[in-house]
């Protein structure tokens, strides 16, 4: 395992941020172009200045906490999601040499994190002690369990391909192809569950504005609340990049950009991606997703792991 | 007079009436005309069930749906001649779809004792026609499971829409809230479960009340809804309606006939003039007006133009109920086009209040048919994307088929009217039935579908824009000249070309600019297909400035009501769907 230098660890830390305080504004600019509208364009060049102003405004609101909430977990829940997705991107690979830890079962790694986040949001649902929020926390409750479980099982073909749970070894393992094309059921299963877990839409059910009106964090208010907006944009990215990482070969790419670049830009293009599935499609009912987890998604994992270890055994003897 | 002649003679007795006749012996039975030419007939109130009862089960092409049900304060009516004595009356209004006729039943009540038997038993919604009747009348049906006010606070004092409760807050105290009083309000809002006729728990579980609205981003509007979960499945579901009374039946009262027809527009105020239809048409059968071909066909025209922004709206908002965000930004620029056209017209986008007594306010513009052309070409295309955006979306299908289905005997039971109506199948649209202001000039077809479920509901009224703008292209092809309005001395504003001539008609024009225009007494009920069902105007002149009695029956109200039939056993995003599917504009419904 080695450890990457603090110019690293805070550059990284710093970017990541800003990357997912900047998606507030991407996010609204991208769906009002698709939606025939502009979207915030006044505040500064393009309207950027808005995640300045977004920011400043939610710092001054009162930051108030319902007296029928139990308080220190009502201040601890939305702790959590932040802590859990940025310590997620320590194993993120950016580029060779750029990246906080390196260690040897940073996949695993990224999947314990990915499940602890979903604490933040049961709690946050359940300390409000308001029937919507409970309501949502259920919701978030069963919906991660469920797609939890085929979103490790979707990426073990990745694993076998390359043999390791190491992600630098994954990304060099696609220098001839990537495995978004070996792997493309992993690759949609991974994604539908990364959706899942991020509880954005068209899974945002526990928030399901037309149905719980805010769902899980309907009690909260300027900056806690803050917390899971940013905290909800940091998933996107850590889930944009792990998906490049372990699909779309990570780094690599022709050397007339360096591997920096092209890591960023393919995470971009995930990112975008995951906006314009939200401004696309409806919601299913909460039933509809369980059930859809379990008998279509679980079962086409097992079946990709099973033909793919059926390949991986054939080319090896 | 001349009108009033008129009806005498035409009324004649209807076949319907001799059939109650031959019933039940003539005796008690008391004909009255009307200018509607609806057979009306005054009957005993002990009489009352079994009449009605005839009239649902026994009589051959029976009357299958309480289209209205009202009460009329009658103590300080004038013209009275030939009705028995009465200080209430309330109105049972009928529709068969066999006969295509309808009947109106009055019954007369006494001041000292307002009672009634109740009819609940008979027509299920009759529940929330009679608790109106109780909240704004008093009159008390006897038998009636929950008869609460339902449009006024619990905690109100008197009923609104007798004449001597007063309609002006001049007329009243000043509003004061002393603590007492506060706390006594607050009291009357806690939500009790069993006064809502729900159970705290059953053998296996306990149930969550979960109070959805009346802010809530899904009601459309303030409207409330109190569920009882089990987990998220919905056991029941009991809707709270009121909150957005706004009393447009009392104000009918103290406008003048042209004055109140800016109020029309805003009881569904996604219809806009299409509203005005019905009020105006009613006064102008009152009037004997007989309105000239061109206002007719501008009026139709108008009214598509205002169905097509209805049902966008509708459109938008039921994908975007079920979470998705984008077809209601492209349908509100289709509807901005529209919208533009409408203003060039009539020079309001919304409520643009154009119809007047005798026809339209003023001639289309010059260049009209252009815009309209344009827009013909451009629509229909929209649609078709629209299509593969929202109907063919296989989430939407998911969560929209099968979900709030009921069939056209319980659609009939209930009251549903409109595109609710259609998607289960039965093909009866007011405007082919019963043809208004030209509608039988034109060639449309009836959308229907056949499951009766929130799916359905919306792809009738995806069709119906496809119909309208076959209409509208209808009207720019072939419209006619001549007048915009009527050459009547009661229309408004009245002619002038005379005033200058003779004094006669410069004071007759005088008093009908200042005071408004005195309809001959009478009563006239009139139904329009209406954006969202049928909405009829039943005014009643008392010869006078002002209608003495002004009832607006409205479509979304008995809609609401089906809410706990249509949701029990499903989960809270069904309701959603639901609540949708119905397309209901709170004004609508409280008016």
């Amino acid at each position: 395992m080695t450890v990457g230098s603090p110019l690293n660890v805070f550059g990284i830390l710093f970017s990541v941020i800003t990357v997912s305080a900047l998606l507030i504004w991407v996010e609204r600019r991208l769906i009002g172009i698709w939606q025939d509208r502009l979207g915030p364009n006044r505040l500064g060049p393009l309207g950027l200045m808005q995640v300045a102003a977004d920011m400043i405004k939610i710092f001054f609101k009162e930051d108030w906490t319902p007296p029928f909430a139990d308080r220190p977990v009502f201040f601890i829940a939305p702790a959590i999601i932040m802590i859990a997705t940025l310590t997620g991107f320590v194993v993120i690979p950016f580029a060779p040499g750029i990246g906080v830890v390196d260690f040897n079962f940073g996949l695993l790694y990224f999947l314990a994190l990915s499940s602890l986040s979903v604490y933040s949001v049961v709690l946050a649902g359940y300390v409000s002690n308001n029937k919507y929020a409970l309501l949502g926390s259920l919701r978030a409750a069963a919906q991660t369990i469920s797609y939890e479980v085929f979103m490790g099982l979707s990426v073990m073909g990745v694993v076998m391909l390359a043999g390791s749970f190491n992600l630098r070894e994954i990304v060099e393992a696609q220098r001839d192809v990537w495995f978004c094309l070996p792997q493309i059921a992993g690759l949609v299963t991974f994604t539908i569950a990364a959706i899942a877990e991020m509880h954005r839409a068209p899974f945002d059910l526990p928030e399901g504005e037309q149905e719980l009106v805010a769902g899980f964090h309907m009690e909260y208010s300027g900056m806690k609340f803050g917390m899971f907006f940013v905290g909800e944009y940091l998933s996107v990215t850590l889930n944009a990049a792990m998906m490049v990482t372990l699909f779309f070969g990570g780094w690599l790419g022709p050397a007339f950009l360096p591997p920096l670049l092209w890591f960023m830009l393919k995470t971009s293009l995930v990112i975008i991606f995951f906006i314009l599935v939200r401004s696309a499609l409806p919601r299913p009912r909460y039933d509809q997703l369980m059930s859809f987890g379990w008998k279509v998604m679980l079962p086409v994992t097992l079946l990709n792991l099973l033909v793919t270890g059926a390949a991986v055994l054939s080319t090896q003897h | 007079m001349e009108t009033a002649v008129r009806q005498q003679k035409g009324a004649g007795v209807a076949p319907v009436i001799e059939a109650l006749h031959g019933r039940f012996g003539a005796e008690g039975f008391v004909p009255q005309a009307t200018h509607d030419g609806i057979p009306t007939v005054w009957l005993p109130k002990e009489r009352l069930l079994e009449v009605l009862r005839y009239l649902k089960h026994e009589i051959g092409q029976p009357y299958g749906m309480l289209y209205d049900l009202a009460g009329i304060d009658e103590r300080v009516r004038v013209h009275r001649e030939g009705m028995p004595d009465s200080d209430f009356t309330v109105v049972y209004h009928l529709l068969s779809f066999g006969r295509n006729d309808d009947i109106r039943l009055k019954v007369a009540l006494p001041e000292s004792h307002p009672t009634l038997p109740s009819i609940t038993g008979l027509w299920a919604n009759a529940n929330w026609y009679e608790r109106e009747a109780f909240d704004m009348f008093g009159i008390r049906f006897e038998g009636h499971p929950n008869l609460r006010r339902i449009l006024l606070p619990p905690t109100w004092n008197g009923h609104p829409l007798r004449k001597d409760h007063p309609a002006r807050a001049t007329e009243m105290e000043p509003f004061s809230l002393p603590e007492e009083r506060q706390e006594r309000e607050q009291e009357a809002l806690k939500f009790v479960p069993e006064e809502w006729g729900m159970q705290r728990h059953s053998a296996e579980s306990d149930f969550m009340f979960l109070n959805l609205g009346p802010n809530h981003p899904s009601v459309h509007g303030v409207f409330r809804v109190a569920l009882q979960l089990d987990g998220e499945e919905i056991v029941d579901a009991v809707p709270d309606i009121g909150y957005h009374h706004r009393a447009a039946e009392k104000m009918g009262e103290r406008q003048s006939w042209h004055t109140y027809i800016p109020y029309t527009d805003r009881v569904d105020y996604l219809g806009g003039s299409l509203n005005n239809l019905p009020y105006l048409m009613a006064i102008e059968k009152m009037a004997g007006i007989e309105v000239p071909e061109r206002a007719q066909v501008i009026r139709v025209m108008i009214s598509e133009f205002y169905r097509i922004a209805s049902h966008l709206l509708f459109y938008g908002t039921f994908a975007q109920d079920i979470g998705q965000m984008s077809p209601i930004f492209y349908m509100f620029i289709d509807r901005e086009k529209l919208f533009e056209i409408i203003e060039a017209i009539t020079g309001a986008r919304m409520h643009s209040s154009y119809f007047r007594i005798g026809g339209v306010a003023m001639d289309l513009p010059e260049g009209w048919a252009k815009r309209i052309r344009e827009f013909i070409a451009y629509f229909p295309p929209r649609l078709d994307d629209y299509d593969t955006m929202v109907m063919e979306n296989g989430l939407i299908r998911r969560r929209t088929r099968g979900i709030g289905a009921y069939t056209t005997n319980e659609a009939i039971e209930w009251g549903a009217t409109g595109p609710g109506l259609r998607a289960t199948g039965f093909g009866w649209d007011y405007r082919k039935a019963r043809p208004y202001s030209g509608y039988q000039n034109f060639e449309f077809e009836i959308p229907i579908a056949q499951h009766g479920d929130c799916y359905d509901r919306c792809l009738v009224r995806v069709e119906e824009m496809r119909q309208s703008i076959r209409i509208i292209e209808q009207c720019v092809n072939n419209m006619p000249e001549g007048p915009h309005k009527a050459y009547h001395p009661l229309t408004t504003p009245p002619p002038k070309d005379r005033t200058m001539h003779d004094i006669e008609t410069l004071i007759q024009h005088f008093l009908s600019v200042s005071w408004g225009p005195v309809i001959p007494p009478g009563e006239a009920c009139i139904t329009v297909e209406a954006t969202k069902g049928l909405n009829g105007y039943y005014l009643t002149s008392d010869g006078n400035t002002m209608s003495y009695r002004t009832r607006i029956r409205t479509p979304s109200f008995p809609h609401l009501q089906m809410i706990p039939i249509m949701s029990r056993g499903l989960m809270i995003a069904d309701l959603i769907a639901i609540l949708a599917s119905i397309d209901f504009v709170m004004a609508d419904v409280d008016r």
